[in-house]
């Protein structure tokens, strides 16, 4: 539109200021999408200085969707790199979890220091991990979805039926938090963590930032590099020399000892392992989705995905049942008229959607969306 | 006693695993055909539970004489199998087939969707808890005294899948229908070049997946007694696992994995203990999968270039 004629110059500056305008939200848009990463981690980092809310339960809630998005992100190193499907995730969650529990619970006689406990269960998923896939990494891609799901039951049926160990369906507990007994310049760490939310709230924001950045050093090393090339082609990959093997194992192991530190912290955050149907297929499967629709192999994407996932069960669904209730819509009390008898429903078409429309996820990681249009043309 | 003993639960692990079976024969079919495991197909079967039980209600069944309850179960099994294969075929039509082009993860977590989906359905059709389907067969042993029981229900339960599997295998060696099944199994586009229209046998494919389903809601609900919304998941995954283990794709395959399966449950049930009946079958999942990867009955492919 505003063409410029030579020899004119305008003689009023309003024309030009919403040009101007545009031109600076372009840039500070550029901007946030640049940098993403520190824009979103100084806002997350102030926040709790500014909304005395997450002082309380909403800062509980929010560690744990941090603690989602680190499982999340462990997740995406197999089926987002590597191209190989996971479906019982969930299971390494626990096991990190019970690791953690039962090296500091009371009830048996390690009570190891948190960070010992978080390193060596960090270490023990990884191993279990890496003993799940030597066996069967060599399976095609359906089959190895299937030993991973029924891995996830075995797990789960052994720590509800382990009493001894695992406290049965109680879970274990109490898990006692970080620093424990440690005192730092006058200030009493574990008594700090376990009264006031937002000390867990740093520290898990603390650990997925630590995450993203190992994340995204990965992505362009040669071992990532490895795994996104046996994702496009195995035989092509294996033909430039790389192990096909050893690198899905790798990715395996990665996988499973990311989700082991996100086991350990629900484990702490939470005080307890809960009981073992928190880590059953049905977990596993919301992850999966949470990566999926966010965009395979895209860190911002699995963090999206996580975040409209948890939010929309723990903060839209309660606001608009709510909202229901104060509008006075639903006088019986009727499931058919509340938002949440139709959480499932509403759950299945969003995802049925994404895929149909943008099956390559909300904010997809560049290589596949490249493909993905490269294959629509050829075709 | 202890022979008889074991008897009685091969004999509950045979029926169980028919039933299984049938189930079965819905996912490695659609594997076969489109390599997606349709993970709304326990769901699929729920719903059938609930129209077969809404239908008992309004025939009236549970106060019928003896031939009309036998009719009244035939009628159940071809409309509740109506229903699941019309149900399954327009799910193929809006949700799947506008994702056959797409990566392949695509149409697995849309699936996960339709899932969600009909689960809800369930939740407003049942409620949310367990409900009790009504017992149509009397409970007499047939074999009469105190020895191993058989009921009308195990007699049932084999009556119904067994002409279902010599029909379903029929129709695939023998028709028209069948060959051309098998056609796009091995090569869609080669089909499509040779005149098959691909398109009208997924349909076909997963209205029989459907149609079977349906037959193994009503026998489920007849047989196991209680329904309820979440049903679908616990036995979409012991049918699923049943395809594996027999090799997904092959259809003696899924009838063998049901048996297995099964077996391995009610023998688990009996002598370790009921609570780590769903572990030890997994485990063994895992392990025969580990020592042939594909499965009992299935081909060994080789990874295409």
């Amino acid at each position: 539109m505003s063409q410029p004629v030579p020899g004119f110059v305008p003689s009023t500056a309003p024309p030009g200021r919403p040009e101007g305008q545009r031109k600076l939200l372009a840039r500070c848009w550029k901007f946030l999408a640049q940098r993403w990463e520190w824009s979103a981690l100084t806002i997350l980092a102030v926040a709790p200085l500014v909304v005395p809310a997450l002082g309380g339960a909403l800062g509980g809630q929010v560690t744990t969707l941090f603690i989602y998005c680190i499982l999340a992100l462990g997740l995406n190193v197999m089926v987002g790199y590597t191209g190989l499907v996971h479906l019982g995730i969930a299971a390494f969650f626990g096991i990190g979890a019970y690791v953690m529990a039962i090296l500091t619970v009371p009830m048996f006689p390690f009570q190891i220091g948190f960070l010992a406990a978080a390193v060596i269960s960090v270490l023990v998923t990884a191993g279990v991990g890496l003993a799940l896939g030597a066996p069967t990494l060599r399976l095609r891609g359906d089959y190895l979805a299937i030993v991973t799901l029924g891995f996830g039951e075995v797990a789960k049926v052994t720590l509800r039926n382990l009493e001894q160990i695992t406290g049965g369906m109680k879970g274990l507990n109490p898990v006692p938090p970080p620093g424990a007994g440690v005192t730092v310049g006058g200030i009493n760490l574990g008594q700090a963590f376990a009264i006031d939310p937002r000390w867990f709230y740093y520290l898990t924001l603390l650990l997925l930032a630590g995450v993203v950045v190992a994340m995204r050093r990965l992505e362009d090393s040669r071992l990532g590099r490895a795994w996104m090339a046996v994702r496009e082609d195995e035989l092509a990959a294996s033909a430039m020399g790389i192990s096909a093997t050893r690198v899905k194992l790798s990715a395996f192991a990665m996988s499973s000892a990311v989700a082991g530190l996100a086991g350990c912290l629900y484990a702490a955050s939470l005080s307890t392992t809960a009981d073992p149907n928190a880590y059953d297929f049905n977990r596993s499967i919301m992850v999966l989705c949470a990566v999926i629709l966010g965009g395979l192999g895209s860190i911002p994407g699995t963090l999206l995905g996580v975040a409209l996932l948890v939010g929309f069960d723990t903060v839209l669904a309660p606001w608009a049942d709510s909202w229901i209730q104060q509008m006075n819509i639903n006088p019986t009390g009727s499931s058919l008229l509340s938002f949440s008898g139709w959480r499932l429903a509403i759950f299945g078409l969003a995802l049925v959607l994404v895929m149909r429309y943008r099956p390559e996820g909300l904010v997809p990681s560049r290589r596949i969306a490249a493909e993905l249009h490269s294959a629509e043309g050829q075709a | 006693m202890s022979v008889q003993f074991f008897l009685q639960q091969c004999l509950i692990g045979l029926t169980n695993g028919a039933l299984i079976a049938l189930v079965a024969l819905g996912y490695t079919m659609v594997y076969g055909i489109i390599g997606l495991i349709n993970f709304a197909h326990g769901d699929l079967i729920m719903l059938g539970a609930c129209l077969a039980l809404t239908l008992v209600g309004a025939l009236g069944l549970a106060a019928a004489g003896p031939a009309a309850t036998w009719m009244g179960i035939i009628l159940l099994v071809v409309l509740c199998g109506l229903f699941c294969g019309g149900l399954n075929v327009a799910v193929d039509r809006l949700v799947y087939k506008p994702l056959r082009t797409a990566p392949k993860l695509a149409p697995l977590v849309s699936a996960i969707g339709v899932s969600f989906i009909f689960m809800n359905v369930g939740l407003f059709w049942l409620g949310p808890s367990d409900r009790s389907f009504p017992e149509l067969l009397p409970s007499t042993n047939l074999l009469g005294g105190e020895g191993l029981q058989v009921t009308w229900k195990d007699l049932l339960v084999l009556l119904v899948v067994a002409p279902l599997m010599v029909g379903l295998t029929l129709l695939v060696r023998t028709t028209r229908l069948g060959r051309a099944m098998r056609a796009v199994c091995q090569d869609p586009t080669a089909a499509a070049l040779v005149g098959i229209d691909v398109d009208r046998v997924i349909a076909a494919t997963f209205f029989i997946g459907g149609f079977l389903g349906g037959a193994a809601s009503v026998i489920y609900g007849l047989y196991i007694n209680t329904i309820g919304f979440q049903m679908g998941f616990q036995n979409g995954l012991y049918a699923f696992t049943a395809a594996v283990l027999g090799g997904i794709g092959s259809i003696p395959g899924a009838v063998l994995g049901g048996v297995v399966i099964g077996l391995v449950r009610a023998l688990s049930s009996a002598y370790v203990s009921e609570r780590w009946t769903g572990g030890i079958v997994f485990a063994i999942l895992i392990v025969i999968l580990v020592f042939r990867p594909e499965g009992l009955l299935g081909k060994r492919v080789k990874e295409k270039v």
